[in-house]
C-alpha cells in the first residue's frame, strides 16, 4: 500500500475560544492518529532526518516501535538522546530540521516526526513509568549554570554517564525560557515540571535561586570540589530600540511581559499576587516566536486589538510558520513594513500612541535579508495602550565580569569552541543562548549535549590541554 | 535554609528580621539587595540587605508593611521560613575611603543606609548622619546609625523631636552654615531623595542615591527597573541600585513606581479582609 500523501492533521482547540484561555492549542495525536501518521514513515535505511536532528534522536527506531504499539519501547529510545521529549515534541521548529530531510516531504508531505514525538512522550507522562538507567557513580562534579533547556540536557546526559551533576538556576523555578518564555498554551507547566523532575530522577541536583556570578563566583566552584562548569546562562538582557517614550507606563520588554504571565502567572491576578497592565490595544515590535507569545498573550489578558508591528515583510518575519498561522486565526493583526518612531504618552505618563512609519524593502543587508528603508513622510500614529517590545536580547554581563579568563564577543556572547562548547577559560564549557543569542530550545540542547560529551572525554581523559 | 532567627519591631509598620541565608551572607556588600518570594502564588519584591553577618551567615532585612507582599512578610514569626530569597544582587556602593560624607536617611531608608554607615565609620570618614521620619515614633535605628556616626540629627515631619521639618531641609541649614561634605548618601522615599539632591545640587556636592524600583527577576532579565540617568536607560538592578542623583529623572521614576497603583489597591483589600493564601 502506497503511503499517503499528506500527513495527519493535530487538532487543535478552536480559534475563537482558544484566544481567551491560556489552555493548549494544538491537543495531541490520539492513539489512532498516532498509528495512521507513524505508519506513513519508509523506515530508511540510511534516515536524513536524524542528520537534522540536533540532539540525533533515533527518529525511524522509535517509529517502528509506535507502529507496534510498543510506547514504552518507543519512548525509550527517544529518551535515549533526548531528555526533554514532550517539550521538544511542542516547541521544537521540525519543519526546518528533522522534518525537511524527511524523503517523504520531495513527493508530498514529510512525516509529521514532532507530533509522534509529542505523542509517545505524553503517553509515557499519563500511562508509563519512566526508566532511570542504573549509573555506577564516577566520583567526579559538575556544576551546571543555568536550568533552561541546554543546562538540563547537559545535566541529563552528565548524570546518565555517572556524574554527580549540580544545577544552580537564579529564578524560584528550574526550567528557564520553557517555563518563564514560552507560554502555557503552546507548553504547559505541568509538561514541563514533570521533565524537569525526569532529569532530577537521573540524579541532577537543582538549587534555585542561585545566581552564579553573585552567590558564588566560578572560580569557587572548582575551590568548592567541581571538576568542571557548563555554563547555560540564557539570553539575558532585553533590547530596546533607543526611541523616545520607551520608559513610558504601559512598555514592556517581551521578556518581562512573558515572565510576569508564565512564571509569575499574572493572568491569575488577583489569586496569584503578580500585576501586569492588560491592554486593551497592544502592539508588539518584532516578529520573532517570542513576539508571537506575546502578541497571543495579550489578546488572551483581554486586548480588543493585539497587533505586531515589524519593520520587515512577511516573507522575513522569523517566527515558525505555524505559530504565525496561529496568532492569524486568533485574530492578529499585522502591520508589516512598519517600525515605530516614538511612543507617545499621556499627561500621566501612560502611552497613548505609538507614532510609526511606513518602510519599504532595499537591498539585501548581511543577514540575506532585503534592508527595510523608511519611506518619507510616511509617519502616521498607530491607536495602542499597551507596547511590548521584542527585539532579542544580549547576553547577561555578570558571568564574565565577575570570571577571570571567560572570554566574550564584543556583543556579549561567550566565545566557545562551536563543535565542544569549551571556552576560553579550561574547565568552563558553555551553550545556548548565552554563546548564540536569541535561539532555538533544540539549537540549545544541541549545544549542551555537545558540551556533555567533551566533559566527559575530557575528564575521562585526565588531560589538562585546552 | 532561609529561616527567621530574630525578629524586632522597629514601628508598628516596620520590622526588622535575622534571616539565616550563609551564601549571600558571605557575598553580601553594602549596597545590594536580595529578591524574596514569600508563598507559592507570591510576587518577587526586592528588598535592600540592611546587615550581614558573614560569621553566623545571617542577614538582616527591614521592610515597612506597604504592599501585599510586606503584609504577609510580617506574618512569619522566628522558625518560620522565607520561600525564595536570591542574592546578593546588584552592584556594591562606591563608598569614599576619607574625607567628610553626610548620609541622609528618610523613614524605611534608614535601614539600607546603615551598612554604608557602618563602612564609612570602618574606613575612619567623617560621618554625619541626618535621620528623619514623620513624628518620632517612626524613627527607625537610631541607637545602630549613632553608634558609627560621628554626628547624629533627628528630623521629624511634625515636629514631634528633633529637628522640625525634612531631612533635606536640615541638610540645606547645615550647608547654608559652612559645611562642606565631600559627598552625601540619602536613601529613603523617592520625594526626599529628590529633595535632597535639588538641595545639593546648588552646592556641586556628589550625592548618591539608592532607587528601589518594580522588578520581577532581578538579574537583568526582564528591564522592569528601568532607570533614565544622565538621558540614558539603566536597568537598577545590575547598574545601581546606587545611582548619582543630580542624573536620575525622578518624574519618571515617580511614574514608573506607581504603575500598579490599581492592583496593589486590589491586592491590599484582599489582605485585609484575610483574604491571603
Amino acid at each position: 500500500m502506497a503511503a499517503r500523501k499528506s500527513r495527519i492533521e493535530m487538532p487543535v482547540q478552536d480559534p475563537t475560544a482558544r484566544a481567551s484561555n491560556f489552555e493548549q492549542v494544538a491537543l495531541g495525536y490520539t492513539e489512532k492518529m498516532a498509528l495512521e501518521e507513524a505508519s506513513r514513515c519508509l523506515g530508511c535505511k540510511k534516515p536524513l532526518c536524524v542528520q537534522g536532528c540536533p540532539v540525533s534522536v533515533n527518529i525511524p527506531g522509535f517509529i517502528k516501535l509506535i507502529k507496534e504499539q510498543k510506547y514504552q519501547d518507543a519512548i525509550n529510545v527517544v529518551k535515549s538522546t533526548n531528555n526533554l521529549p514532550a517539550v521538544c515534541g511542542r516547541v521544537c521548529p521540525q519543519e526546518a530540521q528533522c522534518e525537511s530531510k524527511c524523503v517523504l516531504g520531495r513527493r508530498g508531505q514529510p512525516v509529521a516526526i514532532g507530533r509522534l514525538e509529542r505523542f509517545v512522550a505524553d503517553w509515557e507522562l499519563e500511562h508509563g513509568t519512566p526508566e532511570v538507567p542504573e549509573v555506577e557513580p564516577n566520583g567526579k562534579k559538575v556544576a551546571v549554570v543555568g536550568a533552561g533547556p541546554s543546562g538540563l540536557t547537559c545535566a541529563g546526559d552528565l548524570a546518565k554517564l555517572g556524574y554527580d551533576v549540580t544545577i544552580f538556576e537564579s529564578l524560584h523555578e528550574p526550567g528557564g525560557v520553557l517555563i518563564y518564555g514560552i507560554p502555557e498554551f503552546r507548553l504547559p507547566k505541568d509538561v514541563v515540571r514533570k521533565e524537569v523532575n525526569y532529569v532530577r530522577n537521573l540524579g541532577v541536583k537543582i538549587e534555585t535561586s542561585f545566581i552564579i556570578g553573585r552567590t558564588t563566583t566560578i572560580d569557587e566552584l572548582f575551590d568548592d570540589g567541581f571538576h568542571a562548569v557548563f555554563i547555560g546562562s540564557g539570553a539575558g538582557l532585553p533590547m530596546f530600540m533607543h526611541i523616545p517614550g520607551e520608559n513610558l507606563n504601559g512598555v514592556y520588554s517581551a521578556n518581562e511581559y512573558l515572565t510576569r504571565i508564565n512564571l509569575m502567572k499574572a493572568y491569575l491576578f488577583p489569586e496569584h499576587d503578580t500585576p501586569i497592565v492588560s491592554g486593551k490595544k497592544v502592539a508588539v515590535v518584532g516578529a520573532g516566536n517570542v513576539a508571537m507569545d506575546s502578541v497571543r498573550c495579550a489578546l488572551r489578558l483581554g486586548a480588543d486589538k493585539a497587533m505586531i508591528v515589524y519593520r520587515r515583510g512577511r516573507e522575513e518575519m522569523p517566527a515558525r510558520a505555524e505559530e504565525i498561522h496561529h496568532a492569524e486565526e486568533e485574530g492578529v493583526e499585522f502591520h508589516l513594513l512598519t517600525n515605530p518612531v516614538r511612543i507617545l504618552g499621556d499627561e500621566k505618563g501612560w502611552v497613548k500612541g505609538m507614532e510609526c512609519i511606513k518602510m519599504e524593502l532595499g537591498e539585501p543587508d548581511k543577514s540575506g535579508r532585503r534592508r527595510p528603508v523608511p519611506i518619507p513622510g510616511s509617519e502616521f500614529v498607530l491607536d495602542v495602550d499597551t507596547v511590548i517590545m521584542s527585539l532579542g536580547t544580549s547576553p547577561n554581563p555578570i558571568l564574565v565580569q565577575t570570571t577571570d579568563g571567560l572570554g566574550a564577543h564584543k556583543w556579549g556572547g561567550l566565545k566557545t569552541h562551536e563543535e565542544t562548547g569549551r571556552t576560553t577559560k579550561p574547565g568552563v564549557w558553555a551553550g545556548g543562548d548565552a554563546v548564540t543569542g536569541s535561539a532555538t530550545v533544540i539549537l540549545a540542547m544541541g549545544a549542551g549535549k555537545a558540551a556533555a560529551q567533551d566533559i566527559h572525554e575530557y575528564l575521562e581523559s585526565g588531560s589538562t590541554d585546552w | 535554609m532561609n529561616q527567621i532567627l530574630k525578629k524586632r519591631v522597629l514601628t508598628p509598620v516596620t520590622k526588622e528580621i535575622v534571616v539565616s541565608a550563609p551564601h549571600i551572607a558571605r557575598k553580601a556588600q553594602p549596597g545590594q539587595f536580595v529578591i524574596l518570594r514569600v508563598s507559592e502564588q507570591g510576587e518577587r519584591i526586592p528588598l535592600t540587605i540592611a546587615d550581614y553577618n558573614r560569621e553566623e551567615g545571617t542577614i538582616t532585612l527591614v521592610y515597612q508593611e506597604v504592599g501585599f507582599t510586606t503584609k504577609l512578610l510580617g506574618k512569619l514569626e522566628p522558625n518560620d521560613t522565607i520561600m525564595d530569597l536570591a542574592g546578593p544582587l546588584g552592584l556594591p556602593a562606591e563608598l569614599p575611603e576619607k574625607g567628610c560624607v553626610v548620609a541622609v536617611g528618610g523613614g524605611v531608608g534608614v535601614a539600607p543606609l546603615l551598612p554604608k554607615c557602618k563602612e564609612l565609620h570602618k574606613r575612619g570618614v567623617n560621618l554625619i548622619s541626618i535621620v528623619g521620619a514623620r513624628s518620632s515614633d517612626l524613627i527607625i535605628l537610631e541607637q545602630e546609625v549613632k553608634e558609627c556616626s560621628d554626628e547624629l540629627c533627628i528630623c521629624t515631619d511634625d515636629g514631634s523631636r528633633g529637628f522640625h521639618g525634612f531631612v533635606s531641609d536640615k541638610l540645606k541649614q547645615m550647608l547654608e552654615n559652612g559645611l562642606k561634605p565631600d559627598e552625601v548618601v540619602a536613601i529613603g522615599p523617592m520625594p526626599m531623595m529628590k529633595a535632597t539632591c535639588n538641595v545639593t545640587r546648588e552646592y556641586g556636592i556628589k550625592t548618591w542615591v539608592s532607587m528601589n524600583p518594580i522588578m520581577v527577576d532581578g538579574t537583568g532579565m526582564c528591564g522592569a527597573c528601568r532607570v533614565t540617568v544622565a538621558g540614558e536607560t539603566k536597568f537598577a538592578c545590575v547598574d545601581g541600585p546606587m545611582f548619582d542623583g543630580h542624573l536620575v529623572d525622578w518624574d519618571e521614576a515617580w511614574r514608573r513606581a506607581n504603575t500598579y497603583r490599581e492592583q496593589e489597591k486590589c491586592a491590599n483589600e484582599r489582605c485585609r479582609c484575610g483574604g491571603e493564601h
